[in-house]
């Protein structure tokens, strides 16, 4: 188990320093590749209205003028160590982790994702929560009732859930509920510390939104693979020994179905994480993902590439706490 | 049913198609081999609902390629003509009940600009299946050739090929494709206008979305690769070349048929999702991701500009996944 606890987390550091040379590229090689001159970058990093003496300053700072490698390693040193920037009017030292300074609102990134975080991060977690029990259970469902009504209608529905994108059942849903029935209030974030109830009912229908499509998809799978492990030989073999029905499906068969279930959910975040996007842009929740498309409209790359940053990290992170939970729930990652 | 292809290696037996004329007929008297290919089309073509689904894509996809022509029958053939006088101009939203619908504007007029929408849906689809076919194909390719690589040769480079797959599987890709779409300026790689957004979302939808295909067409490689077929064709003196050309592909088009038919939803909401956070085909363009962005601002009042691209999207996306289930059942030798 130590052994299998150090390798994912030396993974987890790859992952890492991998996804940060991917941005990098993205940011400061793809453009050029595209046609783009050094000027013509600078000025987007800076925003376009800057005059040409702030963005040749702009080309030097950033080191836009070296070598690709160099630019590379002040990129990484600026999130482990921190950076100093003359945002042209001051000096402003920007504290690791580092990810830049956005000269369109005059603040550093960091200091704004924080405070747009725990929008996305509460926006996730209720949605992952909802998305795995209603998944799971209506999958075991539909596979011990196979044929039966309940397993038609969750399987109708899954179907239907896994073709309705986000941002067409997010509205729908907001139209039934909050226009029509008014049973929620209209969605909005407001801070868990300062009133948890509050908090939960304006959250419901972005996790709603968010959750139905994955729930459906988790359903489905989870169905297929109830099914598969319930005409496995070590099924028989519980139920031959005399074992009463719930200890066979619950401690053996579910066990079992669930593993893969935990595997595909490490690589569903990231997927989940782009849900959690656009459920912010159609509820106009102020999190990381609204503001990274607010960045994009307004070109203030520094902001979009923070945000892919922070976001990537989290995913490694998440993925780690799956894979460490994969060990608990698998007794065979222990024992290898 | 008769006896079913179990083994893979039955998977591609050529002499099939000569003694069966009739691919369609399950009610052969006499024992005679029939192709995979065979027994799945004519599973698939008892399968009611994967055939309804299969005639609703063929439906989309002449839709598509005579969008100019129906627009033009509906009497709207230009996709950016303002009907102003159909809008109520205190209210800025169409005159008339459901969102204008009336003789001459058969789903209405959009709130505000006054635009037909039947028009500019028929015009959407074209975007939404070029990007997502073309997507997935790109998708394939790619997958198919650095799943046979790694399922194949094994070692160091399955290793390698796999850890690359993990990365890609585990990212944010919607932010990703955020930043990627929002770095890339109006011109670039010798493109501009709507050619550079489709050959962008192309690029990046595909690119993004090999590792599924990948893992695969790996698994299924790694399968084959032990087959007694395989081996004697090592022993005749079979070149990797050959093997994978001649003895695995013809193999792995099944799980790649059905798989791709998969990806194409997936793809159609992945750039509607990303033309929805305003990052995909540019306005004026017909797209229906735009589209539903656009009806976010008001779908309070005009919840019928949300509805009629939101059922498009919805309608195109359960075709495909209905066929594309129906399509895994034939093909699946566990099915009965």
């Amino acid at each position: 188990m130590v052994t299998y606890i150090i390798r994912r987390l030396f993974a987890a550091v790859v992952l890492l320093f991998v996804i940060s040379m991917i941005t990098f590229f993205i940011f400061y090689v793809f453009p050029r590749l595209g046609g783009q001159t050094t000027e013509s970058l600078a000025s987007q990093f800076v925003g376009k209205t800057q005059s040409p003496q702030a963005i040749e300053g702009v080309i030097h700072r950033f080191g836009f003028d070296q070598p690709i490698w160099v630019q590379y390693g002040r990129f990484i040193k600026g999130i482990f160590l921190g950076y100093d920037y003359d945002t042209g009017t001051q000096m402003a030292h920007c504290y690791a982790p580092c990810l830049g300074y956005s000269f369109k609102t005059n603040t550093l990134v960091s200091t704004s994702i924080a405070q747009w975080l725990p929008v996305t991060v509460s926006l996730a977690i209720g949605a992952s929560i909802l998305w795995l029990i209603f998944g799971v259970s209506v999958g075991v469902a539909s596979a011990l009732r196979k044929g039966s009504f309940i397993d038609r209608a969750g399987m109708i529905t899954a179907l239907i859930g896994v073709s309705l994108p986000v941002y067409f059942v997010g509205p729908l849903l907001a139209l039934a509920f909050v226009v029509n029935w008014h049973i929620f209030p209209d969605p909005d974030y407001v801070a868990f510390t300062s009133n948890p109830i509050s908090w939960f009912t304006h959250m419901l229908l972005p996790w709603i939104a968010v959750a139905f499509g994955l729930a459906a998809l988790y359903a489905r799978l989870t169905r297929v693979g109830m099914l598969d492990t319930m005409n496995e030989d070590f099924i028989r073999t519980a139920r031959a020994k005399g074992l009463p029905e719930r200890t066979v499906i619950f401690k053996h068969a579910l066990r079992a179905a669930l593993t893969p279930i935990v595997t595909i959910f490490g690589m569903d975040l990231g997927f989940a994480l782009g849900g959690v996007v656009l459920a912010e842009q159609v509820f106009n929740l102020p999190g990381i993902g609204r503001e990274a498309v607010d960045a994009v409209n307004q070109s203030d790359l520094p902001v979009i590439m923070g945000v892919t940053i922070v976001a990537s990290a989290f995913i490694v992170l998440a993925n780690l706490v799956v894979d460490l939970l994969y060990g608990v729930v698998d007794p065979r990652v222990r024992v290898s | 049913m008769t006896t079913l292809p179990g083994d893979a290696s039955t998977l591609h037996d050529d002499f099939g198609e000569e003694e069966a004329p009739d691919p369609g007929t399950p009610a052969a008297k006499t024992i005679e081999g029939r192709s995979l290919s065979q027994i799945a089309w004519s599973r698939l073509k008892k399968d009611r609902v994967a055939m309804a689904a299969g005639i609703i894509i063929v439906l989309l996809v002449l839709i598509a390629i005579f969008a100019p022509l129906l627009a033009s029958l509906s009497g709207n053939s230009d996709p950016n003509a303002q009907f102003m006088d159909s809008i109520d101009p205190n209210t800025s939203m169409p005159l008339g009940s459901a969102g204008g619908i009336s003789s001459t504007h058969l789903l209405g007029l959009e709130p505000v600009i006054g635009r037909d929408i039947l028009t500019r849906v028929l015009y959407g689809s074209r975007i939404s299946l070029l990007i997502a076919t073309s997507a997935s194909l790109l998708s394939l390719i790619i997958g198919i050739a650095m799943g046979v690589i790694a399922g194949y040769f094994g070692g160091w480079i399955d290793a390698a090929i796999s850890r690359i797959m993990d990365v890609f599987l585990a990212f944010p890709l919607l932010l990703f494709a955020l930043a990627l779409a929002a770095i890339v300026s109006d011109h670039a790689f010798g493109m501009s206008g709507d050619t550079l957004h489709i050959a962008m979302l192309i690029f990046i939808i595909g690119f993004f979305g090999w590792p599924y295909a990948g893992r695969i067409v790996r698994g299924q490689t790694i399968a084959l690769r032990e087959r007694e077929f395989v081996d004697a064709a090592r022993v005749l003196g079979a070149k990797p070349r050959r093997i994978i050309m001649k003895e695995l592909m013809p193999n792995l088009i099944a799980p790649v048929l059905v798989y791709g038919t998969l990806l194409i939803p997936a793809n159609i909401l992945f750039e509607a999702a990303l033309s929805f956070l305003g990052v995909g085909i540019r306005p004026p363009t017909p797209s229906w991701g735009k589209m539903l962005n656009d009806a976010i601002q008001y779908y309070r009042v005009d919840p019928a500009f949300l509805i009629i691209p939101g059922a498009a999207i919805f309608i195109t996306v359960m075709a495909f996944n209905l066929f594309g289930d129906g399509l895994r059942d034939a093909f699946d030798p566990k099915a009965h």
